[in-house]
């Protein structure tokens, strides 16, 4: 039932190709945002599981119960990114639900808007959750439900200690199972998902209640704030968050969020799907100038996969590297076309000799052939760009100014925009290299032989070589070092000695001459060879992705379309129809230069810029006469005396129509200020 | 103007006020080596380098700007597309703060637009420094505006000479300079309309110290660009728009539509004459709309894939999402909102779900329980799929926040697939991030700029003559909801109106003969069951009641005698 209505065949493979794809990348995103959350999650369970064993000691030590009339609460900052919120909770809420308790509350702050709306839900939600628990209960609840008891304190304590009693003396051997895992007497987490939103009168109000029976029911809050944890004391008195007993959790930023998501998703070759340089900096720009939602990046990249798949025939071959030798040749002759006709392919043609190009144009099979090699190279180079790109990252991100960079995602911007080794911030980052300290430079070459070792790439295995050999250079220089280090030593007890200002300025002198005239010393040289030798693997694998062949079956690069969709602009589609209709009605009449518009224009076009000029308020009847000033001109060539009287009927109700509309796009809305007068919505009005 | 409280009292009044002014001339003009000259030639010359220092600097100060600026650029990229907009307008531009025009500016508009030949308008941009102002960006403007007074300030000045002494005695005496001055200012900065002026001029004439907080009043934004010039334009904005909000007259003419000869249409007959005129750039306008039509198979895809879809640009989205609908939709469960329709709610919309789609008969006490009812069911049957098609969602009954809050819930479930319209320019301040990242939205840019037929016509708008349509079916809903004899009760009523209807001078039926005439069809028994009775239709908006000059309450159906005819006719059918 999914119609692509593309003419090309492999639909259905694409498609299938392009589900598989994002699934694998979704689960992939999952997993990386669960192994993000994981340490967050443990740090709450281990606090919920300690508070809970306060609980536990206060049942025999009634000595401290005093101290419990303050409920232990987690303050979860989150960040400005609510949307990535849901997330968070409902891994947090699955966490302690199989290891702490299954008493888990989660409100929202819209579900309660009164102390009553809340409690019920809390009711509602506990009560459910026992419902998994034990299917015998469920006809009990159900009633509980439906008899709407009062929904107070003292009913939830009730309930509470029903259920706690019942595990504990029934036993029936399921509940064991179900119970095991838990606690003897399980605390109830309430979880308030966005403390902000929360009106302070309910939250203060629950607080000391729930405060002044903690000691039956073993209550544990958490409150999700997306500002700063300041906003609790702001929310609440102190009367009242001297109630709480607040220990605070922090959350990973967006940023590493988003950074890590980059690095596993863009910066890898396991996934055949690339974003181009122009598509990959809106969708940063949407993150980092918008929401900070991760998960709408997510999205952002998604629409990027389902776009490209549909809008490219070719994107068939965009699968994994086993199965494109099939794929290939089980292309048709319609697709080669598709293939010749590929920019980059033709650039490829042109290089090729005569007889080549000519197979290459002609022979399906000779193509095929030609393409596979072709796409293995891309796939190469895919590897090969990876590992050099975090060697370069390596060195870059440690410079002063971080002239290209300090994230890695920047940089892999730059590479992929242009040849970055002819962009100046990459002249001014070697030059800046080229006056690294030696600890720095020799960890830096450390951690590149790491990645590169790491890497798949089978063609490291000189550049491992050859970095390692200036490693050992450079604790060859070591050696030397020191007693260099003997020689300046000397010199510089020279110095102490003359104390006369005359002298001491003259050695200065000296000395400066001296470096400035002394040959490079070996250490210079070696790290000028070091930079050199970086900068002839950028030069060699930094190739951006547009010079490749056929990179168009794995690049999307249609970053207007994506923005079109995710970042659009109603207003200035607006804007642009009513000044500017040539832009959408191509037609010649319409067609006009400077600010002005044509007196053909669409009715509502006229009407708009009359308005315009309009203060305030707007007289219809001012109105009305302009407009058919405008529109008898217009059409004063097929206008006669005779049928002038219908004619301005149908420019009256033409006008109508247009105002009708004005008020439907919200530019003007019916005043009674004064009468038959129109009041204009949009800036400028005054 | 919060400068002049300050200055009053002060005997050096004009010194304050003038020297920063020169230090504003000083500071843009000396940097840029260029002296001010007395001719006007030179003025003018000079005047466009002030604007490029201007330019210049506030670029420097506003780093943020240029941030923006580039965050623009980059996110403009490639605004090369045959159908997108122009990408290229730059949000100041779109609704800028204007200039207001005098009355005169329209019908001004209107005979240039007239006039000229065939097709093409160039605005003579240097006939008016108004118009000027218009075209380049907000910002910008207001300097230009500033710059232009202050140069005729600082001509004014020179001619004086340099020494606020004197000054301040030249304009103690009625000066022909300052008054030109002001007189400039009055037809280029905003604040000031003709009776500024003739305030000013009335000022000088009369008296020394009004005269000199007048001109001081006219100051005070020259003062604050020398100060800051960013913190001018944002405070410019502020104190402009509260200066042009507070004045509540307003200068347009006092024409009326009653003088004008025409009659009021109604719909029907507006219908019918739009039916006349012909549609103009038919051929175009269907280019657009096949444009539009070849993405619905990815729509399609795009809804599948979890994503909802929302259509905005000018012109009605109603009959490409119709087409939508007949050629994709006819095998599958769809629903269509009509949210231009007045009486629409939310809870009509899940209703209709629960009631049409889910087969359920019941009712629910909140909108809430029904969306939670409604995403179980969905959550449980993964079979069930719906397609809602919502034609303005950002019409008056939906705009809401708790019925935009439900709707993205709904659109939010997996199986429920959303495709909407939006209008109206500020349709998408509706959505917070919460809600945006619940509907998921894909934007569609679809300019059709066809009519909005069906959408206006439930608007009342000012010029249209009320058919009645909407009072007859709201009159019937109330009826049907009370008892039978307070619907006998306002039968009487209409039939008395309807009797009485070529009486133009009607002044409806007096209470006591109303309560002679119930007494009589045995509809009330006492005075204050119908005075009950009454409140009731009151409530409801059914009758007016209207005090005559003698005292006496009179009743008023306040509906068209078309409508109330229709009404009882209806009436006689169901009885």
């Amino acid at each position: 039932f999914r119609s692509r209505s593309d003419d090309s065949e492999d639909t259905e493979l694409r498609f299938v190709t392009c589900q598989s794809l994002w699934n694998q990348i979704k689960s992939e995103t999952e997993q990386i945002q669960e192994d993000l959350n994981k340490q967050l999650l443990d740090n709450l369970v281990s606090f919920l599981s300690r508070s809970h064993s306060e609980f536990q000691a206060k049942t025999t030590e009634w000595t401290c119960r005093m101290k419990f009339r303050e409920i232990p609460t987690a303050a979860l900052v989150l960040g400005v990114n609510v949307t990535d919120h849901d997330l968070t909770f409902r891994g947090l809420s699955d966490v302690l639900q199989d290891n702490i308790t299954p008493f888990i509350a989660l409100l929202e702050a819209k579900d309660c808007a009164g102390i009553k709306n809340l409690m019920q839900k809390l009711m509602g939600q506990l009560m459910n959750c026992d419902v998994d628990v034990d299917s015998l209960e469920d006809e009990d609840c159900v009633q509980v439900s439906q008899n709407r008891i009062r929904c107070s304190m003292s009913s939830l304590i009730s309930w509470y200690e029903s259920v706690t009693k019942k595990t504990d003396s029934e036993t029936p051997s399921k509940k064991r199972n179900s119970f095991s895992r838990h606690w003897q007497s399980p605390p109830v987490v309430v979880i308030f998902k966005d403390m902000e939103s929360f009106t302070t009168k309910v939250l203060q109000d629950f607080i000391v209640i729930s405060s002044q029976h903690i000691h039956e029911l073993p209550l544990v809050l958490i409150f999700g704030i997306a500002t700063s944890p300041m906003i609790i004391h702001r929310l609440l008195p102190h009367s009242v968050s001297s109630l709480l007993c607040i220990e605070l959790f922090q959350s990973l930023s967006c940023k590493e969020h988003l950074s890590t998501i980059i690095d596993k998703l863009l910066l890898t070759s396991r996934f055949p799907f690339k974003l181009g340089e122009k598509v990959l900096q809106v969708l940063i720009n949407i993150f980092l100038y918008h929401d900070f939602s991760v998960q709408n990046f997510i999205k952002g990249f998604q629409l990027c996969i389902v776009e490209h798949f549909y809008s490219q025939p070719l994107s068939v071959l965009c699968c994994q590297l086993v199965d494109v030798k099939k794929r290939v040749y089980s292309l048709s002759h319609d697709q080669c076309e598709n293939i010749r006709r590929l920019p980059s392919f033709r650039r490829y043609v042109e290089k090729q000799e005569a007889g080549k190009q000519v197979a290459l144009l002609t022979n399906d099979s000779f193509l095929k052939e030609e393409a596979e090699k072709l796409l293995e190279d891309l796939h190469v180079y895919h590897e090969n760009y990876v590992s050099i790109l975090r060697c370069l990252h390596v060195f870059t991100s440690s410079l002063p100014k971080y002239p290209l960079g300090k994230q890695i995602r920047e940089l892999h911007c730059a590479c992929l925009e242009n040849r970055v080794w002819e962009t100046e911030e990459y002249e001014s980052s070697l030059q800046l290299a080229r006056m690294l300290n030696k600890t720095d430079l020799v960890t830096m070459l450390q951690q590149c032989v790491e990645i590169l070792r790491s890497s798949s790439g089978k063609e490291f295995d000189k550049t491992v070589e050859k970095l390692k050999e200036f490693l050992t250079q450079f604790q060859n220089l070591e050696a030397e070092a020191s007693q260099e280090r003997d020689v300046s030593v000397s010199s510089q007890k020279e110095l102490q000695k003359k104390t006369d200002l005359y002298h001491l300025q003259k050695t200065l002198l000296e000395l400066k001459e001296s470096r400035r005239s002394k040959k490079l010393t070996k250490f210079e040289m070696l790290r000028f060879e070091v930079v050199d030798y970086i900068d002839s693997l950028v030069r060699k694998y930094l190739v951006p992705a547009d010079d490749r062949t056929l990179h168009e079956i794995v690049y999307f690069n249609a970053a207007t379309v994506l923005r079109g969709h995710l970042n659009a602009a109603p207003r200035t589609a607006l804007h642009t129809a009513l000044n500017n209709p040539h832009w959408y009605l191509k037609n010649q009449a319409l067609k006009c230069d400077g600010g002005g518009i044509s007196n053909k224009a669409p009715d509502i076009c006229i009407v708009y810029k009359l308005h315009l000029e309009c203060g305030r308020l707007i007289n219809l009847v001012d109105w009305l006469e302009a407009f058919s000033t405008v529109v008898m001109a217009a059409e004063e060539p097929n206008a006669d005396a005779a049928s002038s009287d219908q004619v301005d009927d149908i420019i009256h109700a033409r006008f109508i129509r247009a105002i009708s509309e004005m008020e439907l796009l919200g530019f003007i809305k019916p005043s009674k200020q004064k009468t038959d007068h129109v009041a204009r919505l949009t800036w400028g009005g005054c | 103007m919060n400068r002049p409280d300050g200055t009053r009292s002060s005997r050096r009044s004009l010194q304050v006020k003038f020297v920063p002014d020169e230090d504003v001339l000083k500071h843009i003009a000396d940097d840029a080596g260029i002296k001010v000259r007395k001719d006007k030639a030179q003025l003018s010359v000079s005047m466009k380098k002030f604007v490029k220092k201007l330019e210049n600097i506030s670029d420097n100060e506003a780093q943020e700007i240029l941030e923006e600026k580039n965050y623009v650029a980059a996110l403009g990229v490639c605004a090369q597309d045959p159908v997108g907009n122009g990408s290229n307008i730059s949000g100041g531009e779109v609704y800028s703060f204007q200039t207001p025009k005098r009355s005169s500016k329209m019908a001004e508009l209107a005979s240039e637009l007239a006039q000229t030949p065939e097709q093409n308008v160039a605005p003579d941009h240097s006939k008016c420094p108004e118009k000027m102002a218009k075209t380049p960006q907000s910002s910008k403007m207001f300097l230009l505006m500033h710059v232009f007074s202050l140069l005729f300030q600082s001509k004014n000045k020179e001619f004086v000479s340099t020494t606020p002494y004197r000054l301040r005695k030249r304009l103690a005496a009625p000066d022909p300079y300052l008054e030109s001055e002001s007189e400039y200012s009055a037809s280029c900065s905003e604040e000031e309309d003709e009776e500024d002026q003739k305030e000013v001029s009335t000022a000088l004439s009369s008296q020394k110290t009004p005269g000199k907080t007048k001109a001081a009043s006219t100051s005070p934004p020259r003062n604050s660009l020398a100060k800051k010039i960013k913190e001018q334009k944002m405070g410019n904005l502020v104190e402009e728009y509260f200066e042009a909000h507070s004045s509540s007259k307003v200068l347009t003419s006092d024409r009326t539509l009653q003088k004008l000869r025409k009659r009021r249409l109604n719909q029907q007959t507006l219908h019918d004459l739009l039916k006349k005129a012909p549609l103009a750039y038919a051929a175009e306008i269907r280019d657009l709309n096949q444009q539009h039509e070849s993405l619905f198979s990815k729509w399609m895809l795009q809804l599948h894939l979890g994503f909802n879809i929302v259509l905005y640009g000018l012109g009605s989205k109603r009959d490409l999402l119709e087409k939508f609908r007949t050629s994709l939709l006819q095998d599958s469960v769809h629903l269509v909102v009509n949210g231009y329709f007045p009486s629409i709610t939310v809870r009509s919309i899940l209703n209709s779900i629960t009631e049409e789609v889910l087969d359920h008969i019941g009712t629910f006490r909140s909108p809430l329980d029904q969306l939670e009812f409604i995403m179980k069911r969905f959550k449980e049957d993964s079979s069930l799929e719906l397609y809602v098609l919502i034609h303005n969602l950002d019409s008056q009954m939906l705009r809401g926040e708790r019925s935009q809050q439900i709707l993205a819930q709904l659109s939010s479930l997996p199986s429920i697939y959303l495709i909407a319209s939006i209008d109206h320019i500020n349709a998408p301040l509706m959505w917070d991030q919460a809600k945006l990242s619940l509907y998921n939205w894909l934007w569609y840019e679809t300019t059709t700029f066809s009519p909005y037929v069906e959408e206006t016509s439930y608007e009342n708008s000012l010029l249209v003559q009320q058919s009645g349509s909407l009072a007859l079916s709201s009159l019937t809903h109330v009826l049907h909801s009370l008892t039978l004899n307070a619907r006998g009760i306002f039968r009487l009523l209409a039939q008395h109106q309807l009797e009485k209807k070529d009486n133009p001078s009607y002044p409806g039926l007096s209470f006591q003969d109303f309560y002679q005439q119930c007494r009589e069809a045995f509809l009330v028994n006492s005075d204050l069951t119908l005075r009950a009775q009454l409140t009731e239709f009151r409530d409801h908006k059914l009758i007016r009641t209207k005090r005559g000059a003698d005292g006496v309450e009179y009743l008023l159906i306040p509906v068209d005698d078309s409508t109330l005819t229709d009404f009882l006719e209806k009436e006689d059918d169901d009885v």
